[in-house]
């Protein structure tokens, strides 16, 4: 599962991509995949809106995410 | 010598002198006259748009003068709202300028928003940003969102037609130092140049006419890649209806709320005698609510708080658990050592869970 980074999100990982692979138990829904990658990068836990995308659409904490769905995570940017 | 100065536009299929008359009747609010703003005025004033109020409190210093390029060297220490204005005024001088040397604050948005047809988001701040959609949405005004971080910049349109809003996408203003601006993390010279274009020709549309508008999209360019994606947002309709602007903007060191989630509150509910508000409109109510519970809609919770026991815990309600958030925002103010507390995800969870226990009046 390949998940897009953009905004600080990208700043914090250190990547534009971030690949899930090899787990024996990958998130199912959008909010599983937010607490896995709090595990994996607990300063994702620190930022109070963190939208997510799956397949181009915005998702909700309940939605399911498939192995071959495009994940987006977009968190909000603030500079001008 | 005037009829010439926009034939290139006019000759325009889909576009002619009736896009040129639109432009020319509209007001467009300009939130910002730095990276995003300054290119947000210079092309819609080239193009004709016939009143453009520009609000900034800023001075022009070195630093700006990579990015924002109306200022000179010579400008550095003066008013940026009237730099602008007197360069702009030179660029096109049958514009009407309204420039308000000012911040947008909760005292100030209303009275100045108001005046405009569409509102431009270039600031650079949380705050602005959140204040200029809950103006916006109260007083039913689209806005032309953008925003930059590092070499990636955001643009889209809110609340235009009913379409999402900038919560939908952000519910919460973030906390302080969660994100950095642009001052703390640098940004590309020519990209809010870019992103700001993209945010004048979603303005030229909406004002013309014309296109597609970014409505329910977030587009996100990457300068670095030459890429854009686009990712569709949905309306939350709880975002729609602002009963008030927030007291103050400043981003929050720590957001203090109480919430209790929906099987805890339904466990309380059925065993126990728990004081619970449902802040939902009429016709929400009507349709379902559960028995033993206060209905006070929120646009009436401050008049009607007098129904309410403050000496006792208030279990907040409404449909989506936002509403029943701004209900404690209100409540707190005039009752600080109240126990208010959130019902999580409201009864969009708490039917999903038990949808037995929903009383509707209609079957009574």
């Amino acid at each position: 599962m390949n998940i897009l980074l953009f905004g600080i999100a990208k700043d914090i990982v250190g990547e534009s991509v971030l690949t899930i692979e090899g787990e024996l138990q990958p998130p199912k829904t959008v909010g599983e995949l937010k607490n896995y990658i709090v595990q994996l990068h607990p300063k994702f836990g620190e930022l109070s809106s963190l939208a997510i995308a799956v397949n181009s659409n915005y998702a909700n904490d309940s939605m399911k995410v498939n192995d071959g769905d495009e994940i987006a995570i977009i968190p909000p940017v603030s500079g001008g | 010598m005037e009829k010439d100065r926009y034939i290139r536009q006019t000759t325009l299929v889909n576009f002619g002198q009736e896009g040129q008359d639109k432009l020319q009747f509209s007001k467009i609010l300009i939130v910002g006259a730095g990276g995003l703003g300054v290119p947000v005025l210079q092309y819609l004033n080239a193009m004709g748009v016939g009143t453009i109020g520009l609000i900034d409190n800023d001075v022009v210093s070195l630093s700006n003068l990579h990015r924002q390029v109306l200022y000179t060297e010579a400008d550095i220490g003066k008013s940026k709202v009237q730099v602008a204005i007197e360069k702009l005024k030179a660029q096109n001088s049958n514009t009407n300028f309204e420039g308000y040397e000012a911040f947008l604050d909760a005292t100030n948005a209303f009275e100045i928003i108001k005046k405009y047809d569409l509102i431009v988001d270039a600031s650079d701040n949380f705050p602005t940003r959140y204040l200029v959609n809950d103006a916006c949405v109260m007083l039913k005004k689209p806005f032309v969102y953008g925003a930059l971080h590092s070499f990636e910049g955001h643009v889209s349109v809110f609340n235009y037609n009913s379409g999402p809003t900038y919560r939908c996408l952000f519910p919460n203003i973030p906390k302080a130092d969660e994100i950095p601006n642009c001052n703390e993390q640098g940004v590309l010279g020519i990209l809010p140049g870019i992103i700001g274009n993209l945010q004048a020709l979603e303005a030229a549309k909406i004002l013309a006419e014309i296109g597609n508008v970014l409505s329910g999209k977030l587009l996100v360019f990457n300068a670095l890649d030459q890429q854009y994606h686009k990712f569709n947002i949905e309306t939350v309709q709880d975002n729609l209806e602002i009963g008030k602007l927030q007291d103050s903007y400043e981003l929050a060191c720590d957001v203090a709320l109480e919430s209790i989630e929906s099987g805890a509150f339904l466990k309380l509910l059925k065993n126990e005698n728990i004081q619970c508000v449902d802040v939902r409109t009429e016709e929400e109510y009507d349709d379902f609510h559960y028995q033993n519970t206060i209905h006070i809609p929120l646009n009436r919770i401050e008049e009607k708080q007098d129904l309410i026991d403050f000496k006792k815990p208030v279990y907040c309600l409404c449909q989506s658990g936002i509403r029943s958030q701004k209900a404690i925002q209100q409540l707190k103010t005039s009752h600080p050592d109240a126990k208010l507390i959130n019902v999580e995800g409201g009864y969009n969870i708490l039917k999903s869970q038990v949808s037995g226990r929903v009383i509707s009046t209609k079957e009574k």
